[in-house]
């Protein structure tokens, strides 16, 4: 038989250059095949830490990104009302001189009338720095509206969470449980991971109202009650704790259970540590039966022993999660009903879960020294972990969610050992290695230190003298002690009504504000557009920088066009949100693997010729003259401290370190990182890799490498004191107090040992949960702009499970009305039965306004395509006690996005689904008719 | 009529592993990337920014929901590519000899300079796997990425279809059916792989592994239960247990 020839080794490209993907923000390594210099293929970097060669669909579709017809062009100043979307192309010189004219009278007279807030950044150790030099308190990037709570929830339990700060011990767990899972965060290990699990037999649980995704392929599905995962982990550990399945030993070693707590009701000092003179902590010795300090050496601290001194009684810490979790509230047969989820379920999930971290822990033969000096032959094993994000997070009792999900982690002594979670690092690092927030205003100086941080007690909170919240977001007041991440979702809310105060210029960064990244869209909108009296706008400038024509650009006043990724420098940093690896510490760069063919500049570049031009002191040289020619040279030149950059590869070893993460600034690190494939690692000696909280040979690698400046061993904080602080207050102690209204929901929601309380029940009139999620081939409003992926998920109708469609007489394709307490959407439906049978939800994000994103006015997307954001306002309605309470966690200001609650019915179909939007006029016009895409033809 | 050969040396497919695959689309789009840049016309798109956007894929992800008859509905993502029947109805209904079985591995290719893009092939095929190029107006279709398995330009470990390459679950396997000792041989013994619609008699190369059972634990509950005995009956006797086991520590 003839059959052609066909040529099986073909020329592959060019050249193949190696940079970080963007196209989500797992950093991934990528391999950029060129020909004829442009971009023709891209896939994964096998070498790279993060996804050792595999790519998802979002890094696979980057050509088509970086192609797009959104892409903005040139710098743009607004000729037309806001929101018209109308412009006129202007130069960078006019464009920074309009900023300069802004920015700088802001900064001579009251620097916090900026306020700069950076989206999806993955630069904020930079542009958090250019923010602190301007002198604005008002900085913070996405992290209020994303997943704060389980960041800090993490930190103060234990020096960490999951995503960037740890993952699962891929190579030895057994058990694998996943709660509300966001699929775009840490994607490609997650799967890598899940993938390894099921090649070896382990189970994996999934704890998600929605059966899709890695949902899908657990062994075991439980299709929780949204809100109610707190309640369920608690009612675990009440199982697990009754039954003797938790680890006591590594309780007492490693954990502040045995930490005495005062337990005098009258003392002013009721739930706080004893300590000794230094402000240790301090345990019994079993030993001895005397108090000593925590991390004394040779000490064996009691979990069981009370102390009488001076007529108050102290207890230790576990003695009172006794008393707590071992309460019948807890019990599975007491929280069924509300968490959708039998008895049943639970005691077999409870008792897996002490199958495997009892029956099958397992040693490796590693000798380790802990920080009280004890040598340990071996290291214990016990094969279960956890991994959760967004899903139990964005709730309003996500905070406490969160920690209940870590304690239950450390009372089965499964964190840092083998089988278990494990720290990247520069993690495990304690909340009080962090900085405290810094709001210390003077005009024309730099802020007094960094904003963002983790506060201890009401001294640390951001109050002015008058005790009104002193940034613009009211992060870290009392209505939010523990903002760590500042509160993006109410800026332009708090801004419009002047609450605490009214700013001048809000300058935005990457954030889809008019759209998918505010609640209460349609009032956002209204908000920006606002006008006084005098027809001024309410928020009087609006600068936005973006890379794409987003819904955001025609409410802003000037746009500053970024990059592409593939068009810029960016250092993924460890002073910032690194891409690490449980055995090794690793940062990693993006390069300018192809020039732009526009007139746009990467961000980070314009911010060092703007802070230069506003004579900002880190910004300009002593002759006035431009500090940082760009981005590439602050990444190589700056020092945070000495010998600690941006980047810790191939810096040059001298005064002030060896060159293995710490040294002096080498002028071909760049270079050198490119010919390294983009990104560095230092590894972790083999035993240093687990107990690395206590295990002194991993704290010493970390000061050589530059994590640490000393030695930071500490407690696990089963009993988080600094909770304890804020409701002492509420009780009246102490000079700094909280508003009366507030002193309640203090003392009850702050409490220092995980609680669950109810703040979505659905019932009456909306009797039904409402959620989204992010498809694993969309990145928020990222993809509908890509030709290929938007051919994958360009629809998003409204899943309803089978049983409100039976109820509601809903066929697929019917439409309905979604009402919450807020507003409502006239939506397409579709059916779904593997779902939580009162939770309906969509993908997020897929709905676009017409005229974004160089889409046609009749694309799917912006006709049949909704976003549940019109349903949830920032502030929940008034409860008969004269409060329009945030729609947030009381601890940190996480927005509760999934607390919503709605009622549906079927409706006759509109001819596109409602609120419908009058277009907005595309400064990039519109993409071609059809692509017939190859490089170097 | 095209004939097929009557056996070829080597039987080159994928094992899809339904257990493991999340449906996360990425062998999707990294097919799509390769296969515009590679082997014949690029795989173009209709449309790409509008109100009906249509491109070609040679592979795609299906999910379809199940419900057992006990227990929770399911759900199963199903990636859909060639399967490079051995015997191959698109190959023998082409009029022209575009279609064809290559003897050396039994790839099915379609010589594009030969298609004249009728689309027999794509209506003989039962599990739609052939998709019509509307700018070039050539059949295209999988092609297990010839251009990359015996590429001497790749380095060795990166020889596997771009698909397969990019699978960040390891839920794609590629290797040789013929030899009973490869890696996919033996995944499809173990896990017991299984032909698509193996009653229409194409005999594809391609196997699928099923999804294990679900939803088993509280089926255990016998087992486990005994491990949740309670220490003490009463709260207040916790404390004393606490005791008697930090003695033992």
């Amino acid at each position: 038989m003839n059959q052609p020839r066909i040529d099986t080794s073909p020329k592959v490209s060019d050249e193949i250059r190696k940079t970080t993907c963007y196209m989500c923000a797992c950093r991934c390594g990528i391999n950029v095949h060129m020909k004829d210099g442009k971009v023709a293929y891209i896939e994964g970097n096998r070498d790279h830490p993060v996804n050792k060669g595999v790519l998802c669909a979002k890094g696979s579709a980057g050509i088509m990104q970086v192609n797009a017809p959104s892409r903005l062009r040139a710098p743009l100043k607004r000729v037309g009302p806001r929101g018209s979307g109308q412009f006129e192309e202007i130069s960078w010189d006019e464009a920074l001189e309009i900023a300069t004219g802004w920015l700088a009278p802001i900064r001579a007279t009251n620097p916090e009338k900026l306020a700069f807030f950076t989206g999806r950044d993955q630069s904020q150790s930079f542009t958090s720095y250019w923010a602190q030099s301007f002198g604005t308190p008002n900085y913070a990037a996405h992290g209020g509206f994303c997943s704060v709570n389980m960041a800090t929830a993490g930190i103060y339990t234990m020096g960490g969470a999951f995503w960037e700060f740890g993952q699962p011990d891929w190579e030895h767990t057994k058990l694998f449980l996943l709660f509300g899972v966001a699929e775009d965060h840490d994607s490609n290990p997650i799967k890598m991971g899940l993938g390894k699990l099921k090649a070896k037999g382990a189970r994996v649980i999934g704890i998600n109202p929605i059966r899709t995704g890695y949902n899908a392929v657990a062994d075991d599905w439980i299709g929780i009650t949204p809100g109610s995962d707190g309640l369920f982990i608690l009612s675990l550990v009440h199982v697990l704790m009754k039954a003797g399945k938790i680890d006591l030993d590594y309780l007492a070693r490693y954990t502040n259970a045995p930490v005495l707590v005062n337990c005098d009701p009258a003392s002013a000092e009721h739930g706080l540590f004893l300590r000794d003179g230094d402000g240790k902590p301090l345990v019994i010795d079993r030993d001895t039966g005397q108090l000593a300090p925590f991390d004394r050496k040779g000490l064996r601290p009691d979990l069981g022993g009370t102390l009488t001194r001076d007529g108050i009684t102290h207890r230790p810490v576990f003695h009172l999660m006794a008393d707590r979790y071992l309460a019948p509230e807890y019990a599975p047969e007491a929280v069924a009903e509300r968490c959708g989820i039998t008895a049943a379920r639970i005691r077999a999930v409870a008792g897996e879960i002490a199958r495997v971290a009892f029956d099958e822990a397992f040693e490796l033969p590693l000798e380790w020294t802990d920080f009280r000096g004890e040598t340990h032959k071996t290291m214990k094993g016990r094969p279960v972990s956890f991994h959760s994000m967004r899903g139990i997070s964005a709730h309003a009792n996500g905070f406490q969610t969160c920690r209940a999900l870590h304690v239950l982690q450390i009372l089965l002594g499964t964190v840092e050992v083998p089988g278990g979670f494990r720290f990247k690092p520069p993690y495990p690092k304690p909340a009080e290695a962090h900085p405290k927030p810094h709001v210390g205003v003077n005009p024309g100086q730099p802020l007094n230190g960094p904003h963002l941080g983790f506060v201890h007690g009401p001294a640390d909170l951001a109050l002015k003298d008058d005790g009104s919240p002193a940034r613009i977001d009211k992060a870290f007041s009392w209505e939010n002690p523990m903002s760590s991440h500042g509160l993006m979702h109410m800026v332009i809310s708090n801004a419009h009504a002047g609450d605490p105060y009214r700013i001048d210029t809000l300058f935005l960064y990457m954030a889809n504000m008019s759209w998918n990244s505010s609640m209460n869209t349609s009032g956002v909108m209204k908000m920006l557009t606002d006008q006084d009296a005098e027809g001024n706008y309410v928020i009087p400038r609006i600068i936005y920088s973006d890379a794409y024509s987003s819904e955001m650009v025609a409410y802003a006043d000037l746009i500053l066009p970024d990059t592409t990724y593939l068009e810029r420098h960016d250092c993924i940093s460890l002073l910032d949100r690194p891409i690490s690896e449980a055995d090794a510490a690793a940062d990693a760069i993006r390069w300018p693997v192809i020039e732009p063919d526009r007139d746009v500049r990467g961000f980070q570049s314009v911010l060092c010729e703007l802070g230069a031009r506003l004579n900002l002191p880190q910004f300009t040289n002593a002759d006035g003259s431009q500090k940082f020619a760009d981005y590439a040279d602050y990444i190589v030149n700056h020092e945070r401290r000495p010998g600690v950059g941006p980047l810790s590869g191939w810096r040059t070893p001298g005064e002030t370190g060896s060159g293995k993460g710490r040294g002096g600034v080498n002028p071909d690190q760049l270079d050198e990182y490119i010919a390294n494939g983009g990104f560095w690692t230092r590894h972790i000696p083999e035993a240093s890799g687990y107990y690395k909280p206590w295990n002194m040979a991993y704290q010493d690698w970390a000061v050589e490498t530059g994590l640490y400046d000393k030695p930071l061993p500490y407690l696990f904080q089963l009993y988080v004191e600094p909770l304890r602080r804020f409701q002492l207050a509420a009780e009246g102690h102490g000079e700094r107090q909280p508003p009366d209204h507030l002193r309640a929901r203090i003392g009850e929601q702050l409490d220092p040992l995980p609680i669950w309380y109810d703040t979505a029940p659905a019932t009456g009139d909306f009797p039904v949960h409402a959620l989204t999620q992010r498809p694993m081939a969309m990145y928020h409003s990222w993809g509908s702009q890509n030709a290929w992926l938007r051919q994958l998920h360009g629809r998003n109708p409204l899943y309803v499970p089978s049983k409100l469609m039976r109820q509601h007489g809903l066929s697929d394709g019917d439409w309905a009305r979604v009402t919450s307490p807020h507003g409502a959407i006239v939506v397409p439906v579709m059916e779904m039965a593997a779902l939580n049978e009162n939770t309906v939800w969509t993908w997020n994000a897929i709905g676009k306004r017409k005229g974004a994103w160089a889409l046609e006015p009749d694309a799917p997307e912006a006709t049949r395509g909704f976003l549940l954001n019109h349903l949830i306002h920032e502030l929940l309605p008034e409860k008969g006690d004269g409060q329009r309470w945030a729609n947030s966690d009381p601890v940190t200001g996480q927005a509760a996005w999934f607390d919503l609650r709605v009622r549906i019915e079927k409706v006759a179909a509109p001819s596109e689904s409602q609120p419908a939007w009058p277009p907005i006029a595309s400064p990039v016009g519109q993409g071609p008719k059809e692509l017939k895409w190859e490089s170097g033809k | 009529m095209t004939e097929l050969p009557a056996s070829t040396t080597r039987k080159m497919g994928l094992v899809i592993d339904l257990d493991t695959c999340v449906g996360c689309h990425a062998c999707v789009i990294s097919c799509k990337g390769w296969n515009t840049e590679n082997y014949g016309a690029p795989l173009s798109d209709q449309d790409p920014y509008g109100a009906d956007p249509s491109g070609t894929f040679l592979n795609r992800v299906h999910s379809y929901e199940v419900q057992p008859d006990q227990g929770a509905a399911q759900l199963i993502h199903f990636p859909k590519s060639c399967l490079h029947c051995e015997d191959a109805p698109c190959v023998t209904v082409c009029p022209t000899g575009a279609s064809y079985k290559r003897t050396e591995d039994g790839i099915v290719l379609v010589n594009e300079s030969d298609c004249i893009g009728c689309g027999l092939c794509a209506w003989a095929c039962p599990y739609g796997a052939r998709e019509l190029d509307q700018a070039e107006g050539v059949m295209k279709k999988c092609t297990l990425c010839v251009d990359r398995i015996y590429n001497e330009n790749l380095p060795e470990e990166d020889r596997v279809p771009a698909c397969v390459r990019t699978c960040p679950a390891g839920a794609r396997h590629f290797g040789d059916f013929a030899d009973p000792e490869s890696n996919v041989s033996q995944l499809t013994a173990a896990r017991g792989g299984i032909d698509l619609m193996p009653e229409l008699g194409t005999r594809p190369v391609n196997k699928y592994l099923p999804p294990r059972p679900k939803d088993q634990l509280e089926g255990q509950i016998d087992i486990l239960a005994p491990l949740l005995a309670p220490v003490v009956e009463e709260p207040t006797g916790f404390l004393g247990w606490l005791d008697r086991t930090l003695g033992r520590l």
